[in-house]
Protein backbone atom coordinates (compact mmCIF):
# COMPACT_ATOMS: atom_id res chain seq x y z
CA UNK A 1 0.00 0.00 0.00
CA UNK A 2 1.31 3.37 -0.81
CA UNK A 3 -1.27 5.59 0.26
CA UNK A 4 0.54 8.79 1.65
CA UNK A 5 0.01 9.40 5.19
CA UNK A 6 -2.03 12.94 4.20
CA UNK A 7 -4.34 11.45 1.85
CA UNK A 8 -4.84 8.85 4.63
CA UNK A 9 -6.50 11.47 6.69
CA UNK A 10 -7.87 13.40 4.41
CA UNK A 11 -9.87 10.39 3.37
CA UNK A 12 -10.26 9.07 6.59
CA UNK A 13 -11.48 12.81 8.00
CA UNK A 14 -14.36 12.79 4.73
CA UNK A 15 -15.32 9.99 5.15
CA UNK A 16 -16.26 10.78 8.96
CA UNK A 17 -18.20 13.78 8.07
CA UNK A 18 -20.11 11.55 5.55
CA UNK A 19 -20.99 9.35 8.50
CA UNK A 20 -22.09 12.19 10.39
CA UNK A 21 -24.04 13.81 7.96
CA UNK A 22 -26.18 10.18 7.14
CA UNK A 23 -26.42 10.07 11.02
CA UNK A 24 -27.00 13.77 11.71
CA UNK A 25 -31.14 13.84 10.77
CA UNK A 26 -32.05 10.57 12.81
CA UNK A 27 -30.54 12.62 15.84
CA UNK A 28 -31.83 16.09 15.20
CA UNK A 29 -35.59 14.12 15.12
CA UNK A 30 -34.52 12.07 18.21
CA UNK A 31 -33.80 15.38 20.30
CA UNK A 32 -36.96 17.19 18.85
CA UNK A 33 -38.94 14.26 19.74
CA UNK A 34 -37.89 14.69 23.26
CA UNK A 35 -39.16 18.67 23.45
CA UNK A 36 -42.98 19.26 25.20
CA UNK A 37 -45.91 18.21 22.65
CA UNK A 38 -47.10 21.08 20.79
CA UNK A 39 -43.36 23.29 20.94
CA UNK A 40 -41.12 24.17 18.24
CA UNK A 41 -37.73 23.19 19.01
CA UNK A 42 -34.62 24.52 17.10
CA UNK A 43 -33.33 21.61 14.93
CA UNK A 44 -30.33 20.18 16.80
CA UNK A 45 -31.54 20.83 20.92
CA UNK A 46 -31.13 19.05 24.16
CA UNK A 47 -34.51 19.62 25.68
CA UNK A 48 -33.76 20.94 29.60
CA UNK A 49 -36.49 18.73 30.62
CA UNK A 50 -36.74 15.61 28.08
CA UNK A 51 -40.33 14.57 27.32
CA UNK A 52 -39.84 10.51 27.11
CA UNK A 53 -43.73 10.01 27.97
CA UNK A 54 -43.90 11.56 23.82
CA UNK A 55 -43.04 8.00 22.69
CA UNK A 56 -45.52 6.31 25.07
CA UNK A 57 -48.26 8.96 23.85
CA UNK A 58 -47.38 8.60 20.09
CA UNK A 59 -47.49 4.69 20.78
CA UNK A 60 -50.94 4.98 21.95
CA UNK A 61 -51.79 7.73 19.00
CA UNK A 62 -50.55 6.08 16.17
CA UNK A 63 -51.92 2.70 17.53
CA UNK A 64 -48.70 0.99 17.04
CA UNK A 65 -50.31 -2.49 18.58
CA UNK A 66 -52.91 -2.48 15.72
CA UNK A 67 -49.98 -1.20 13.01
CA UNK A 68 -47.18 -3.75 14.26
CA UNK A 69 -49.69 -6.71 13.86
CA UNK A 70 -51.21 -5.24 10.64
CA UNK A 71 -47.87 -4.77 8.98
CA UNK A 72 -46.88 -7.88 9.75
CA UNK A 73 -49.83 -9.83 8.47
CA UNK A 74 -49.48 -8.23 5.44
CA UNK A 75 -45.50 -9.71 5.18
CA UNK A 76 -46.74 -12.77 6.32
CA UNK A 77 -49.12 -13.05 3.54
CA UNK A 78 -47.33 -11.21 1.00
CA UNK A 79 -44.07 -12.82 1.35
CA UNK A 80 -44.02 -17.22 1.70
CA UNK A 81 -46.90 -17.05 -1.21
CA UNK A 82 -44.74 -14.83 -3.33
CA UNK A 83 -41.53 -16.62 -2.73
CA UNK A 84 -43.66 -20.20 -3.55
CA UNK A 85 -44.75 -19.27 -6.60
CA UNK A 86 -42.31 -17.11 -8.31
CA UNK A 87 -39.62 -19.87 -7.54
CA UNK A 88 -42.43 -22.89 -9.62
CA UNK A 89 -42.27 -20.43 -12.19
CA UNK A 90 -38.76 -19.66 -12.26
CA UNK A 91 -37.95 -23.47 -11.81
CA UNK A 92 -40.61 -24.44 -14.81
CA UNK A 93 -39.03 -21.17 -17.20
CA UNK A 94 -35.14 -22.01 -15.73
CA UNK A 95 -34.85 -25.71 -15.65
CA UNK A 96 -37.45 -27.66 -17.15
CA UNK A 97 -37.08 -25.09 -19.98
CA UNK A 98 -41.19 -25.49 -21.18
CA UNK A 99 -41.72 -25.06 -24.71
CA UNK A 100 -42.67 -20.96 -24.68
CA UNK A 101 -40.05 -19.42 -21.63
CA UNK A 102 -38.68 -17.20 -24.15
CA UNK A 103 -41.76 -15.14 -24.37
CA UNK A 104 -42.42 -16.04 -20.95
CA UNK A 105 -38.93 -14.60 -19.60
CA UNK A 106 -39.93 -11.52 -21.63
CA UNK A 107 -43.24 -11.00 -20.31
CA UNK A 108 -42.22 -11.30 -16.83
CA UNK A 109 -38.93 -9.29 -17.31
CA UNK A 110 -41.03 -6.22 -19.19
CA UNK A 111 -42.76 -5.69 -15.51
CA UNK A 112 -39.36 -4.89 -14.01
CA UNK A 113 -38.72 -1.42 -14.86
CA UNK A 114 -43.15 -0.63 -14.55
CA UNK A 115 -43.89 2.02 -12.28
CA UNK A 116 -46.54 1.38 -9.62
CA UNK A 117 -47.81 4.88 -10.27
CA UNK A 118 -48.55 3.65 -14.02
CA UNK A 119 -51.27 1.47 -12.74
CA UNK A 120 -52.27 2.33 -9.68
CA UNK A 121 -55.70 4.42 -10.97
CA UNK A 122 -57.24 1.11 -12.99
CA UNK A 123 -55.86 -1.01 -9.41
CA UNK A 124 -58.81 1.05 -7.54
CA UNK A 125 -61.47 0.48 -10.05
CA UNK A 126 -60.77 -2.91 -10.71
CA UNK A 127 -60.49 -3.98 -6.93
CA UNK A 128 -63.48 -2.14 -6.03
CA UNK A 129 -65.21 -4.40 -8.47
CA UNK A 130 -63.51 -7.23 -7.40
CA UNK A 131 -64.99 -5.98 -3.77
CA UNK A 132 -61.44 -6.17 -1.56
CA UNK A 133 -60.75 -2.54 -1.80
CA UNK A 134 -60.18 -0.92 1.82
CA UNK A 135 -59.57 -4.82 2.86
CA UNK A 136 -55.38 -6.03 3.64
CA UNK A 137 -56.04 -8.20 0.45
CA UNK A 138 -56.36 -4.93 -1.22
CA UNK A 139 -52.46 -4.65 -0.49
CA UNK A 140 -51.43 -8.41 -0.61
CA UNK A 141 -52.76 -9.38 -3.95
CA UNK A 142 -51.36 -6.31 -6.02
CA UNK A 143 -47.93 -6.42 -4.31
CA UNK A 144 -47.50 -10.54 -4.84
CA UNK A 145 -48.56 -9.71 -8.88
CA UNK A 146 -45.88 -6.81 -8.62
CA UNK A 147 -43.11 -9.02 -7.16
CA UNK A 148 -43.57 -11.36 -9.99
CA UNK A 149 -41.28 -10.10 -12.55
CA UNK A 150 -38.26 -9.42 -9.80
CA UNK A 151 -38.51 -12.70 -7.92
CA UNK A 152 -38.81 -14.88 -11.33
CA UNK A 153 -36.13 -13.00 -13.08
CA UNK A 154 -33.91 -13.73 -9.46
CA UNK A 155 -34.76 -17.55 -9.00
CA UNK A 156 -34.20 -18.02 -12.65
CA UNK A 157 -30.97 -16.57 -12.69
CA UNK A 158 -30.51 -19.87 -9.85
CA UNK A 159 -32.00 -22.09 -11.59
CA UNK A 160 -30.05 -21.52 -15.15
CA UNK A 161 -26.70 -22.19 -13.37
CA UNK A 162 -27.99 -25.16 -11.87
CA UNK A 163 -25.97 -28.26 -13.29
CA UNK A 164 -27.79 -30.01 -15.33
CA UNK A 165 -26.56 -33.67 -13.99
CA UNK A 166 -28.38 -33.47 -11.07
CA UNK A 167 -31.43 -33.17 -12.35
CA UNK A 168 -30.42 -36.25 -14.81
CA UNK A 169 -29.70 -38.54 -12.14
CA UNK A 170 -32.42 -37.41 -9.89
CA UNK A 171 -34.85 -38.54 -13.19
CA UNK A 172 -32.82 -42.17 -13.47
CA UNK A 173 -33.70 -42.92 -9.98
CA UNK A 174 -37.19 -42.09 -11.42
CA UNK A 175 -38.29 -38.62 -9.72
CA UNK A 176 -41.06 -37.19 -10.90
CA UNK A 177 -41.20 -33.42 -12.14
CA UNK A 178 -43.23 -32.40 -8.54
CA UNK A 179 -39.81 -34.48 -6.47
CA UNK A 180 -37.60 -33.02 -8.38
CA UNK A 181 -38.74 -29.28 -7.64
CA UNK A 182 -39.90 -30.21 -3.88
CA UNK A 183 -37.27 -32.27 -2.68
CA UNK A 184 -34.12 -31.64 -4.97
CA UNK A 185 -34.33 -28.31 -5.97
CA UNK A 186 -36.17 -26.74 -3.23
CA UNK A 187 -33.80 -27.40 -1.46
CA UNK A 188 -30.78 -26.14 -2.98
CA UNK A 189 -31.94 -23.05 -3.82
CA UNK A 190 -31.95 -21.92 -0.08
CA UNK A 191 -29.68 -18.99 -0.37
CA UNK A 192 -31.19 -17.32 -3.06
CA UNK A 193 -34.70 -17.41 -2.06
CA UNK A 194 -34.23 -16.32 1.67
CA UNK A 195 -32.60 -13.23 0.27
CA UNK A 196 -35.47 -12.68 -1.84
CA UNK A 197 -37.67 -13.28 1.18
CA UNK A 198 -35.02 -10.44 3.23
CA UNK A 199 -36.29 -7.60 -0.16
CA UNK A 200 -39.43 -8.66 -0.20
CA UNK A 201 -40.15 -8.41 3.25
CA UNK A 202 -38.54 -4.84 3.13
CA UNK A 203 -40.05 -3.68 0.40
CA UNK A 204 -43.66 -4.50 1.63
CA UNK A 205 -42.77 -2.94 5.20
CA UNK A 206 -41.85 0.14 3.46
CA UNK A 207 -44.80 0.14 0.69
CA UNK A 208 -46.66 3.58 0.93
CA UNK A 209 -48.46 4.59 -2.47
CA UNK A 210 -50.25 1.45 -2.59
CA UNK A 211 -51.35 1.43 1.15
CA UNK A 212 -52.49 5.31 0.85
CA UNK A 213 -54.55 4.19 -2.25
CA UNK A 214 -56.11 1.15 -1.55
CA UNK A 215 -56.83 1.23 2.03
CA UNK A 216 -58.51 3.78 3.90
CA UNK A 217 -58.45 2.44 7.33
CA UNK A 218 -54.18 3.55 8.71
CA UNK A 219 -54.76 0.66 11.25
CA UNK A 220 -55.10 -2.02 8.33
CA UNK A 221 -52.27 -0.63 5.93
CA UNK A 222 -48.45 -1.07 6.14
CA UNK A 223 -45.95 0.75 8.20
CA UNK A 224 -45.11 3.10 6.14
CA UNK A 225 -48.58 3.53 4.69
CA UNK A 226 -49.52 4.57 7.98
CA UNK A 227 -46.75 6.80 8.73
CA UNK A 228 -48.56 8.64 6.17
CA UNK A 229 -51.60 9.24 7.65
CA UNK A 230 -50.13 9.80 10.90
CA UNK A 231 -47.65 12.63 9.53
CA UNK A 232 -51.75 13.97 8.08
CA UNK A 233 -52.90 14.05 11.49
CA UNK A 234 -49.75 15.91 13.69
CA UNK A 235 -48.45 17.57 11.04
CA UNK A 236 -48.30 20.38 13.27
CA UNK A 237 -46.90 18.85 16.78
CA UNK A 238 -43.30 18.44 15.65
CA UNK A 239 -42.19 16.70 18.71
CA UNK A 240 -45.15 14.34 18.55
CA UNK A 241 -44.44 13.50 14.53
CA UNK A 242 -41.02 12.76 15.53
CA UNK A 243 -41.88 10.52 17.97
CA UNK A 244 -44.06 8.64 16.05
CA UNK A 245 -42.07 8.48 12.96
CA UNK A 246 -39.24 7.15 15.28
CA UNK A 247 -41.19 4.06 17.00
CA UNK A 248 -42.22 3.29 13.20
CA UNK A 249 -38.56 3.59 12.15
CA UNK A 250 -37.31 1.37 14.94
CA UNK A 251 -38.57 -2.07 13.49
CA UNK A 252 -36.81 -1.30 10.68
CA UNK A 253 -33.51 -0.02 12.17
CA UNK A 254 -33.15 -2.85 14.83
CA UNK A 255 -33.73 -5.60 11.62
CA UNK A 256 -30.98 -3.79 9.87
CA UNK A 257 -28.51 -3.64 12.76
CA UNK A 258 -29.13 -7.33 12.95
CA UNK A 259 -28.66 -8.29 9.53
CA UNK A 260 -26.89 -6.03 8.02
CA UNK A 261 -24.46 -8.13 6.10
CA UNK A 262 -27.95 -10.41 4.71
CA UNK A 263 -29.82 -7.21 3.96
CA UNK A 264 -26.94 -4.96 2.40
CA UNK A 265 -26.15 -8.19 0.22
CA UNK A 266 -29.74 -8.93 -0.71
CA UNK A 267 -30.00 -5.38 -1.93
CA UNK A 268 -27.08 -4.95 -4.18
CA UNK A 269 -27.41 -8.28 -5.57
CA UNK A 270 -31.14 -7.57 -6.15
CA UNK A 271 -30.04 -4.23 -7.88
CA UNK A 272 -27.31 -6.10 -10.31
CA UNK A 273 -29.72 -8.96 -11.21
CA UNK A 274 -32.78 -6.47 -11.94
CA UNK B 1 -54.99 -22.95 -20.05
CA UNK B 2 -54.27 -26.35 -18.92
CA UNK B 3 -57.66 -27.80 -19.49
CA UNK B 4 -57.77 -27.69 -23.52
CA UNK B 5 -53.86 -28.44 -23.37
CA UNK B 6 -54.77 -31.67 -21.65
CA UNK B 7 -57.67 -32.78 -23.41
CA UNK B 8 -55.56 -32.01 -26.67
CA UNK B 9 -52.82 -34.70 -25.93
CA UNK B 10 -55.30 -37.37 -24.65
CA UNK B 11 -57.39 -36.95 -28.57
CA UNK B 12 -53.89 -37.48 -30.68
CA UNK B 13 -52.93 -40.58 -27.84
CA UNK B 14 -56.27 -42.27 -28.78
CA UNK B 15 -56.11 -41.52 -32.32
CA UNK B 16 -52.76 -43.07 -32.61
CA UNK B 17 -53.88 -46.36 -30.54
CA UNK B 18 -57.45 -46.48 -33.03
CA UNK B 19 -54.93 -46.83 -36.05
CA UNK B 20 -52.03 -49.11 -35.31
CA UNK B 21 -52.09 -50.46 -31.54
CA UNK B 22 -49.25 -51.88 -30.95
CA UNK B 23 -46.15 -50.30 -32.91
CA UNK B 24 -47.82 -46.63 -31.99
CA UNK B 25 -47.90 -47.56 -28.21
CA UNK B 26 -44.51 -47.81 -27.83
CA UNK B 27 -43.41 -44.73 -30.29
CA UNK B 28 -45.78 -42.67 -28.51
CA UNK B 29 -44.95 -43.84 -25.00
CA UNK B 30 -41.57 -41.37 -24.66
CA UNK B 31 -43.85 -38.45 -27.03
CA UNK B 32 -46.70 -38.95 -24.71
CA UNK B 33 -44.40 -39.01 -21.58
CA UNK B 34 -42.52 -35.55 -22.86
CA UNK B 35 -45.58 -33.76 -23.39
CA UNK B 36 -47.35 -34.90 -19.55
CA UNK B 37 -43.95 -33.18 -18.79
CA UNK B 38 -44.79 -29.98 -20.33
CA UNK B 39 -48.29 -29.86 -19.07
CA UNK B 40 -46.69 -30.42 -15.96
CA UNK B 41 -44.44 -27.71 -16.33
CA UNK B 42 -46.95 -25.19 -17.42
CA UNK B 43 -49.00 -25.61 -14.90
CA UNK B 44 -45.49 -24.71 -12.53
CA UNK B 45 -45.79 -21.59 -14.09
CA UNK B 46 -49.92 -21.04 -13.42
CA UNK B 47 -49.96 -19.31 -10.26
CA UNK B 48 -47.14 -16.51 -10.83
CA UNK B 49 -48.45 -15.64 -14.40
CA UNK B 50 -51.71 -15.40 -12.71
CA UNK B 51 -51.20 -13.14 -10.06
CA UNK B 52 -49.39 -11.04 -12.69
CA UNK B 53 -51.75 -10.87 -15.49
CA UNK B 54 -54.76 -10.08 -13.20
CA UNK B 55 -52.44 -7.43 -10.77
CA UNK B 56 -50.36 -6.03 -13.12
CA UNK B 57 -51.26 -6.74 -17.12
CA UNK B 58 -54.63 -6.12 -16.91
CA UNK B 59 -54.48 -2.62 -14.80
CA UNK B 60 -51.74 -2.04 -17.55
CA UNK B 61 -54.21 -2.86 -20.70
CA UNK B 62 -56.97 -0.90 -18.56
CA UNK B 63 -54.55 2.24 -18.08
CA UNK B 64 -54.55 2.71 -21.84
CA UNK B 65 -58.06 1.78 -22.66
CA UNK B 66 -58.69 4.88 -19.57
CA UNK B 67 -56.56 7.14 -21.88
CA UNK B 68 -58.20 7.24 -24.66
CA UNK B 69 -62.10 8.43 -22.79
CA UNK B 70 -63.16 11.29 -20.38
CA UNK B 71 -64.30 9.49 -17.45
CA UNK B 72 -65.10 10.96 -13.66
CA UNK B 73 -64.86 6.99 -12.55
CA UNK B 74 -68.75 6.97 -11.73
CA UNK B 75 -70.67 7.73 -14.74
CA UNK B 76 -70.12 6.67 -18.59
CA UNK B 77 -67.14 7.39 -20.65
CA UNK B 78 -66.53 9.40 -23.67
CA UNK B 79 -64.46 8.51 -26.27
CA UNK B 80 -61.41 10.79 -26.77
CA UNK B 81 -59.14 9.53 -28.77
CA UNK B 82 -55.97 10.92 -28.61
CA UNK B 83 -57.15 13.95 -26.74
CA UNK B 84 -56.17 13.33 -23.67
CA UNK B 85 -52.78 12.93 -24.59
CA UNK B 86 -52.49 16.17 -26.67
CA UNK B 87 -53.68 17.91 -23.43
CA UNK B 88 -50.82 16.70 -21.28
CA UNK B 89 -48.42 17.98 -24.06
CA UNK B 90 -49.86 21.14 -24.01
CA UNK B 91 -50.90 22.22 -20.67
CA UNK B 92 -48.25 23.71 -19.35
CA UNK B 93 -48.92 22.48 -15.65
CA UNK B 94 -49.08 18.69 -16.68
CA UNK B 95 -45.97 18.88 -19.22
CA UNK B 96 -44.00 20.42 -16.25
CA UNK B 97 -44.08 17.50 -14.00
CA UNK B 98 -42.40 15.56 -16.80
CA UNK B 99 -39.71 18.31 -16.62
CA UNK B 100 -39.73 18.18 -12.88
CA UNK B 101 -38.92 14.46 -13.28
CA UNK B 102 -35.83 15.08 -15.52
CA UNK B 103 -34.49 18.10 -13.01
CA UNK B 104 -34.97 15.63 -10.06
CA UNK B 105 -33.10 13.07 -12.26
CA UNK B 106 -30.07 15.28 -11.83
CA UNK B 107 -30.38 14.93 -7.88
CA UNK B 108 -31.58 11.20 -7.42
CA UNK B 109 -28.97 9.88 -10.47
CA UNK B 110 -26.63 12.08 -11.28
CA UNK B 111 -25.18 13.75 -8.03
CA UNK B 112 -25.07 9.87 -5.88
CA UNK B 113 -23.72 8.35 -8.57
CA UNK B 114 -20.95 10.93 -9.13
CA UNK B 115 -20.24 11.22 -5.86
CA UNK B 116 -20.75 7.02 -4.54
CA UNK B 117 -17.73 6.61 -7.16
CA UNK B 118 -15.91 9.34 -5.33
CA UNK B 119 -16.71 7.62 -1.93
CA UNK B 120 -16.59 4.51 -2.72
CA UNK B 121 -12.51 4.71 -4.04
CA UNK B 122 -12.03 6.81 -1.15
CA UNK B 123 -13.24 3.79 1.33
CA UNK B 124 -11.34 1.53 -1.40
CA UNK B 125 -8.14 3.48 -0.94
CA UNK B 126 -7.84 4.69 2.75
CA UNK B 127 -10.39 2.56 4.57
CA UNK B 128 -10.31 -0.92 3.80
CA UNK B 129 -10.21 -1.84 7.46
CA UNK B 130 -12.54 -1.41 10.14
CA UNK B 131 -13.64 2.03 9.41
CA UNK B 132 -14.68 1.01 5.86
CA UNK B 133 -16.81 -1.93 7.55
CA UNK B 134 -18.65 0.90 9.69
CA UNK B 135 -18.64 3.38 6.74
CA UNK B 136 -20.99 0.63 4.78
CA UNK B 137 -23.03 -0.01 7.24
CA UNK B 138 -24.00 3.86 8.25
CA UNK B 139 -24.12 5.06 4.64
CA UNK B 140 -26.83 2.28 3.42
CA UNK B 141 -28.83 3.12 6.60
CA UNK B 142 -31.30 5.95 4.56
CA UNK B 143 -31.74 2.92 2.02
CA UNK B 144 -33.76 0.38 4.37
CA UNK B 145 -36.00 3.02 5.76
CA UNK B 146 -39.24 3.64 3.85
CA UNK B 147 -38.94 6.86 1.66
CA UNK B 148 -42.02 8.15 3.70
CA UNK B 149 -39.98 8.55 7.08
CA UNK B 150 -37.24 10.27 5.14
CA UNK B 151 -39.50 12.96 4.28
CA UNK B 152 -41.14 13.12 7.25
CA UNK B 153 -37.65 13.71 8.88
CA UNK B 154 -36.04 16.15 5.97
CA UNK B 155 -39.58 17.55 6.06
CA UNK B 156 -38.39 18.74 9.31
CA UNK B 157 -34.81 19.55 8.75
CA UNK B 158 -35.77 21.74 5.90
CA UNK B 159 -38.46 23.77 8.25
CA UNK B 160 -37.62 27.22 9.38
CA UNK B 161 -36.46 26.31 12.49
CA UNK B 162 -35.02 22.85 11.42
CA UNK B 163 -31.30 21.97 11.22
CA UNK B 164 -30.24 23.15 7.94
CA UNK B 165 -31.13 26.88 8.69
CA UNK B 166 -29.62 26.64 12.41
CA UNK B 167 -26.48 25.56 11.25
CA UNK B 168 -26.95 28.25 8.29
CA UNK B 169 -27.03 30.93 11.35
CA UNK B 170 -24.79 29.10 13.29
CA UNK B 171 -21.59 29.78 10.08
CA UNK B 172 -23.19 33.35 9.53
CA UNK B 173 -25.31 32.82 6.66
CA UNK B 174 -28.80 33.35 8.71
CA UNK B 175 -29.56 35.84 5.29
CA UNK B 176 -30.65 32.80 3.19
CA UNK B 177 -31.89 30.46 5.58
CA UNK B 178 -35.87 29.75 4.74
CA UNK B 179 -38.23 27.58 4.33
CA UNK B 180 -36.46 25.12 1.95
CA UNK B 181 -39.18 22.83 0.79
CA UNK B 182 -42.10 26.19 1.07
CA UNK B 183 -39.80 28.25 -1.73
CA UNK B 184 -40.81 28.49 -5.26
CA UNK B 185 -36.98 28.49 -6.56
CA UNK B 186 -35.71 25.95 -3.92
CA UNK B 187 -38.28 23.30 -2.88
CA UNK B 188 -37.43 21.04 -5.64
CA UNK B 189 -33.18 20.74 -5.35
CA UNK B 190 -34.39 20.46 -1.27
CA UNK B 191 -36.85 17.36 -2.55
CA UNK B 192 -33.57 16.76 -4.41
CA UNK B 193 -31.60 16.88 -1.15
CA UNK B 194 -33.46 14.68 0.06
CA UNK B 195 -32.77 12.12 -2.73
CA UNK B 196 -29.00 12.39 -3.02
CA UNK B 197 -28.90 11.29 1.03
CA UNK B 198 -31.81 8.41 0.68
CA UNK B 199 -29.46 7.44 -2.61
CA UNK B 200 -25.86 8.00 -1.98
CA UNK B 201 -25.09 5.30 0.65
CA UNK B 202 -26.87 2.83 -1.91
CA UNK B 203 -24.78 3.33 -4.76
CA UNK B 204 -21.00 3.68 -2.56
CA UNK B 205 -21.55 0.32 -1.20
CA UNK B 206 -22.55 -1.14 -4.71
CA UNK B 207 -19.89 0.49 -6.65
CA UNK B 208 -17.55 -0.29 -3.92
CA UNK B 209 -18.71 -4.20 -3.92
CA UNK B 210 -17.72 -3.77 -7.65
CA UNK B 211 -14.32 -2.37 -6.96
CA UNK B 212 -13.10 -4.85 -4.54
CA UNK B 213 -13.71 -7.54 -7.28
CA UNK B 214 -11.26 -5.54 -9.57
CA UNK B 215 -7.87 -7.34 -9.69
CA UNK B 216 -6.00 -5.80 -6.83
CA UNK B 217 -2.72 -6.16 -9.21
CA UNK B 218 -4.09 -3.55 -11.20
CA UNK B 219 -4.35 -1.07 -8.19
CA UNK B 220 -0.70 -1.60 -6.53
CA UNK B 221 1.14 -1.64 -9.99
CA UNK B 222 -0.60 1.68 -10.32
CA UNK B 223 0.35 3.05 -6.73
CA UNK B 224 3.82 1.75 -7.86
CA UNK B 225 4.28 3.80 -10.92
CA UNK B 226 3.66 6.53 -8.36
CA UNK B 227 -0.42 7.47 -9.96
CA UNK B 228 -2.25 9.49 -7.51
CA UNK B 229 -5.87 9.51 -6.76
CA UNK B 230 -7.51 10.59 -9.78
CA UNK B 231 -5.44 8.70 -12.26
CA UNK B 232 -6.34 5.56 -10.78
CA UNK B 233 -10.01 6.95 -10.45
CA UNK B 234 -10.27 7.66 -14.14
CA UNK B 235 -7.91 4.85 -15.43
CA UNK B 236 -8.92 1.90 -13.61
CA UNK B 237 -12.36 2.56 -11.35
CA UNK B 238 -14.42 4.33 -13.57
CA UNK B 239 -13.82 1.97 -16.82
CA UNK B 240 -13.89 -1.43 -14.96
CA UNK B 241 -17.02 -0.14 -12.98
CA UNK B 242 -19.25 0.05 -16.13
CA UNK B 243 -21.87 -2.33 -15.26
CA UNK B 244 -22.27 -1.36 -11.88
CA UNK B 245 -22.70 2.38 -12.88
CA UNK B 246 -25.01 1.25 -14.95
CA UNK B 247 -27.21 -0.49 -12.49
CA UNK B 248 -26.86 2.73 -10.12
CA UNK B 249 -28.02 4.51 -12.80
CA UNK B 250 -31.08 2.27 -13.98
CA UNK B 251 -31.84 2.23 -9.70
CA UNK B 252 -31.46 5.76 -9.62
CA UNK B 253 -33.11 7.00 -12.78
CA UNK B 254 -36.25 4.80 -11.84
CA UNK B 255 -36.53 6.37 -8.60
CA UNK B 256 -36.48 9.66 -10.12
CA UNK B 257 -38.86 9.73 -13.14
CA UNK B 258 -41.35 7.79 -10.90
CA UNK B 259 -40.70 9.65 -7.44
CA UNK B 260 -44.07 9.50 -5.44
CA UNK B 261 -43.09 8.83 -1.44
CA UNK B 262 -40.31 11.93 -1.12
CA UNK B 263 -42.33 14.15 -2.57
CA UNK B 264 -46.19 13.57 -1.83
CA UNK B 265 -44.45 13.43 1.88
CA UNK B 266 -42.13 16.70 1.87
CA UNK B 267 -44.24 19.23 -0.43
CA UNK B 268 -47.37 17.32 -2.23
CA UNK B 269 -45.93 18.91 -5.66
CA UNK B 270 -46.28 22.59 -3.91
CA UNK B 271 -45.99 25.21 -3.91
CA UNK B 272 -47.63 25.95 -7.19
CA UNK B 273 -46.37 23.64 -9.23
CA UNK B 274 -42.78 23.61 -8.43
CA UNK B 275 -42.39 20.10 -7.16
CA UNK B 276 -45.37 18.47 -8.90
CA UNK B 277 -43.77 15.10 -10.71
CA UNK B 278 -45.77 12.47 -12.75
CA UNK B 279 -46.39 10.47 -9.75
CA UNK B 280 -47.83 13.18 -7.97
CA UNK B 281 -49.97 14.70 -10.66
CA UNK B 282 -51.78 11.10 -11.68
CA UNK B 283 -52.67 10.71 -8.31
CA UNK B 284 -54.15 14.54 -8.01
CA UNK B 285 -55.94 13.79 -11.63
CA UNK B 286 -56.99 10.68 -10.67
CA UNK B 287 -58.01 10.63 -7.16
CA UNK B 288 -58.91 14.16 -6.28
CA UNK B 289 -60.09 15.68 -9.40
CA UNK B 290 -61.79 12.36 -10.43
CA UNK B 291 -60.43 13.14 -14.34
CA UNK B 292 -59.11 9.42 -14.95
CA UNK B 293 -58.96 9.63 -18.46
CA UNK B 294 -56.24 12.29 -18.15
CA UNK B 295 -54.47 10.85 -15.18
CA UNK B 296 -54.10 7.71 -17.59
CA UNK B 297 -52.80 8.87 -20.46
CA UNK B 298 -50.05 10.71 -18.34
CA UNK B 299 -49.59 7.46 -16.71
CA UNK B 300 -48.96 5.65 -19.85
CA UNK B 301 -46.70 9.24 -20.63
CA UNK B 302 -44.75 8.02 -17.41
CA UNK B 303 -44.49 4.14 -18.27
CA UNK B 304 -42.94 4.91 -21.81
CA UNK B 305 -40.61 7.43 -20.73
CA UNK B 306 -39.14 5.13 -18.08
CA UNK B 307 -38.82 2.60 -20.69
CA UNK B 308 -37.05 5.24 -23.46
CA UNK B 309 -34.45 6.14 -20.84
CA UNK B 310 -33.86 2.84 -19.06
CA UNK B 311 -32.91 0.79 -22.40
CA UNK B 312 -30.10 2.71 -24.02
CA UNK B 313 -28.65 2.84 -20.11
CA UNK B 314 -28.80 -1.19 -20.38
CA UNK B 315 -27.39 -1.61 -23.51
CA UNK B 316 -24.47 0.88 -22.65
CA UNK B 317 -23.74 -0.62 -19.36
CA UNK B 318 -23.52 -4.10 -20.99
CA UNK B 319 -21.87 -3.63 -24.09
CA UNK B 320 -18.01 -4.90 -23.89
CA UNK B 321 -18.24 -5.41 -20.48
CA UNK B 322 -14.69 -7.10 -19.58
Amino acid sequence: MRVGRSELFAGRALLVVLMVITILPFISIFTTALHPSGTLPSGLEWPANPQWGNFVQAFKVANMTALLASSSFIVVAVVPVSLLISTMAAFAIGLLRIPGERVLLFLFVFGLTLPFGGIIVPLYYLERAMGIYNTRLAIVLPLIGLYMPFAVFWMRAHFVNMPAEISEAARVDGASTFDLFWRIHLPLARAPISSLGILMSVWTWNQFLIALVLVEDPTQRTMAGALGAFQGHYATDVPLLCAGTLLILLPTLVLFVLFQRQIIAALLQGSIKG
Amino acid sequence: MPAPARSAVESTVMSDNGTVALASSRRTSPSRVARREKIIGWLFVVPALLMYAVFVLLPLVLSVQYSFFRWDGIGPMTWMGLQNYLTVLEVPDLLGTIYNAFRLVLFFSFIPVTLGLVVASIIHRVATGRLGEIARTVLFLPQVIPLVAAGIIWGWLLALPGLINQMLRAAGLGVIARAWLGDFDWALPAVGLIGIWVLLGFCTVLLLTGMTKVDPALYESARIDGAGWLTEFLSITVPLLRQEIGVCLTVTVIAALAAFDIVYVSTAGGPGNSTAVPGIQIYILAFTEQRIGLASALAVLLMILVLVVILPIQRLSREETP
